[in-house]
């Protein structure tokens, strides 16, 4: 508890004690205006924050909150008191003052829940490292990670954060990287190897030499994301800040209304009026219609949702984003580095007549020595010499078909069919395999093919059965990949639909059509099925953000896609894809579970309060027993462990 | 230009009302406040100062909510 949630304590407690004392002294006290003065003692000593609000708020123009409820219904419940104790001699006003102090009970039972969740996720994404050991001159400093700057030497203890990006110089460990992929077994780190900060090492000393400052750092960036996320509010958010907004004054009206009306009424057909009663209820009416159990709720389950899931490795930036996912019908796939591992090995080698596997190898690993993709990689790897960038010169790259270029003074290109297609290149015979097929041609002439072949991940089965249990109806692979490649890794994974051979902007084009197809025609409609994109976020950034949801995965360490992405998943493990729609899932039911029983036990003590059937007592337990029941509720969707 | 700033506010129905309040500010374009993290993000309209602005924003908000504190 922070000082003014124990001062506010303190205030509940005092006026509890000043109350009993007056109620048990109240029979001997002769005059109803020395009983007023009395209990207005414990009403003032909780409520008068409450009551200097609403006249605030009044002032402001900005007449209709809880604290302007609350206020009208007790000095309501007091007048029709002083009414009674005018009349018989004897008030009561114990029910106000206790309704004012079941109130306060109410908002400090929320103001800590709050704070408590707000530091449990804050706990949960304990990755802020405090300091760094910063080595200067042969001499180990502790200071602030502020100040370190790139290229600085810091060491890192067993133990201890990693406080900083950076490349291992020396020493040997394991990196528990838990708090920032959920998952729990422990990296290895060795010299050469980039480490990032929010790890934890495990057991040896690191030296490490720094990449980034610290608000580059993947820790400050994940940090700062997850921070933002809460304010990227939800659709069901801002409905409920509309509703908010015409709920207060309309039960406002209502209340006059049933202070007004049946009195008026009952006095045209010449009844007897008994107009206190009906204040009385009106009153009551005031207490049950406040809002704040649905207003704090929902805010409360997104951000709880949202922590929690960062807790498992899954980033999500903002509430709308958590809503979105929970529609998703339609989840698209990048191939590459998704479903397969992304780790391309050569597997086999065609030549031509006339060329040797060395030369094939030779040419295709210069002719594409200027790119960073994963089959560029491998066939260097394969060629196994270091390539000299300076040996090839007028390199293009043609997007989706490979590139040309000029090697030891031969035009060289490298690339699928559509490559050899467009420079008029005959294929003689195409070997007949599943992996990723690269022909070279040399002058014009073809050369051959490299068969370059990508691991399914072990995982991606599982992924896609999680995805249909998770109410996914179609899973689609959009692959820039031959389709027979494509089509042999759909069917061994089970993804339905396949469409192979596209270029980055027909991926898009291809997303497009998914969502159209999803939205049935309504486009507009807020509440259509959601297309998911899923990628390894390195080259398919435009798709990411075209479709409903973009969700990047294997993220770590990637500031493209983690920029470009509306969900980061943090390790390459498919099965959070599912996991995430769950978790979204679960968040939207405790929201709606919150509005329909909050909104439903209110509805029902309205009716109640209005026929005179319940009173204000009723009133005020339903009041802040809903409150207490609606934010436990929202507290749930921080335990996704086993979601 | 947009800058994000801490906050300390009691109520999710007060925080509704600061950003009422800043989004009113002349030299704000739009600001969200969010009462779960704290955290109150102002973007300004061009070539207004942050400095200038921000104390503004921080009166308004005290006026609708007393209580209430900007971290500049």
């Amino acid at each position: 508890m922070n000082k003014k949630q124990k001062n506010m304590l303190a205030r509940i407690l005092a006026a509890l004690v000043c109350l009993i004392i007056v109620k048990i002294a109240e029979k001997s006290i002769p005059f109803w205006w020395l009983q007023l003065a009395l209990y207005m003692i414990p009403y003032l000593i909780v409520g008068w924050d409450v009551l200097r609000k609403a006249v605030k708020g009044i002032k402001n123009h900005q007449v209709f909150d809880e604290c302007f409820l609350m206020t009208v219904a007790t000095l309501g419940a007091i007048a029709v008191g002083i009414y009674d104790g005018i009349h018989t001699g004897s008030g009561d006003y114990l029910e106000a003052v206790a309704v004012m102090l079941l109130y306060q009970v109410g908002e400090l039972f929320q103001s800590i829940a709050v704070g408590r969740s707000r530091r449990n996720i804050s706990e949960l994404m304990d990755i802020r490292p405090d300091y760094a050991n910063l080595e200067e001159d042969g001499e180990v400093s502790r200071v602030d990670p502020d100040e370190v700057e790139v290229d600085s030497v810091i060491v890192v203890n067993p133990g201890e954060k990693i406080p900083l990006d950076g490349v291992v110089l020396s020493g040997e460990s394991m990196l528990n990287t838990a708090a920032l992929t959920g998952e729990s077994v422990p990296r290895a780190a060795r010299p050469g190897d980039t480490v990032l900060s929010g790890c934890i090492n495990e057991n040896g000393v690191l030296r490490i030499r720094t990449t980034a400052e610290f608000d580059e750092s993947t820790a400050s960036k994940i940090l700062d994301l997850v921070e933002n996320a809460a304010a990227r509010k939800s659709r069901s958010e801002n409905f409920i800040s509309q509703f908010a907004r015409w709920y207060t004054p309309l039960v406002c009206y209502a209340a006059l209304a049933l202070a007004v009306l049946p009195p008026v009424f009952l006095a045209i057909t010449g009844r007897e009026v008994q107009l206190f009663t009906w204040i009385y209820r009106a009153c009551t009416f005031l207490v049950i219609s406040c809002p704040c159990a649905v207003v704090i709720s929902i805010p409360l389950t997104f951000f709880a949702g949202l922590g929690g899931a960062s807790n498992q490795g899954i980033l999500i930036k903002g509430s709308n984003y958590l809503e979105t996912l929970s529609q998703v019908r339609t989840v698209a796939f990048d191939k590459t580095g998704t479903v397969t591992k992304g780790n391309f090995a050569v597997t086999e080698v065609h030549p031509a007549e006339g060329f040797t596997k060395e030369d094939l190898l030779e040419m295709a690993a210069y002719a594409e020595s200027h790119s960073s993709h994963p089959i560029s990689r491998s066939l260097r790897q394969a060629f196994g010499q270091e390539t000299e960038l300076a040996a090839v010169t007028d390199v293009q790259e043609i997007s989706g078909h490979g590139v040309t270029a000029v090697y030891k003074g031969r035009n060289v290109a490298a690339g699928n069919e559509k490559l050899m297609d467009r420079l008029g290149i005959v294929i003689p015979e195409v070997p007949e395999t599943t992996g990723t097929k690269v022909f070279v041609a040399a002058e014009g002439k073809y050369a051959g093919c490299v068969v370059i072949a990508d691991e399914i991940k072990p995982e991606a089965k599982a992924a896609m059965d999680g995805l249909k249990r998770a109410g996914v109806r179609q899973a689609v692979m959009l692959t820039g990949d031959a389709s027979a490649v494509a089509e042999s890794v759909a069917k061994t994974v089970g993804i339905d639909t396949v469409r192979a051979e596209l270029l980055p902007a027909q991926k898009v084009e291809a997303v497009e059509e998914l969502i159209r197809q999803a939205a049935g025609g309504a486009e507009e409609d807020p509440k259509r099925p959601k297309v998911a994109f899923v990628g390894d976020g390195i080259n398919d950034a435009p798709v990411l953000s075209r479709a409903d949801v973009g969700i990047a995965m294997g993220a770590l360490g990637s500031d493209a896609a983690i920029e470009a992405a509306d969900v980061v998943l943090m390790d390459d493990d498919p099965r959070k894809i599912g996991k995430a729609i769950r978790i979204s899932r679960k968040c939207l039911r405790i929201v709606w579970q919150n509005i329909i029983f909050a909104l439903g036990v209110k509805g029902i003590c309205l009716v109640l309060g209005a026929i005179g059937a319940a009173g204000m007592w009723l009133a005020i337990f339903a009041d802040v027993g809903v409150m207490v029941l609606c934010v436990l509720n929202a507290v749930r969707a921080l335990f996704l462990k086993n979601v | 230009m947009k800058k994000t700033y801490k906050i300390e506010v009691d109520c999710a129905n007060c925080a509704e009302k600061m950003q009422v309040a800043a989004k009113n500010t002349p030299g704000v374009k739009d600001a969200v406040v969010s009462f779960m993290t704290l955290k109150m993000k102002v973007e300004f309209e061009e070539g207004a100062d942050p400095a200038e602005v921000m104390p503004k924003v921080r009166e308004a908000c005290r006026k609708v909510e007393d209580d209430c504190e900007v971290y500049l």
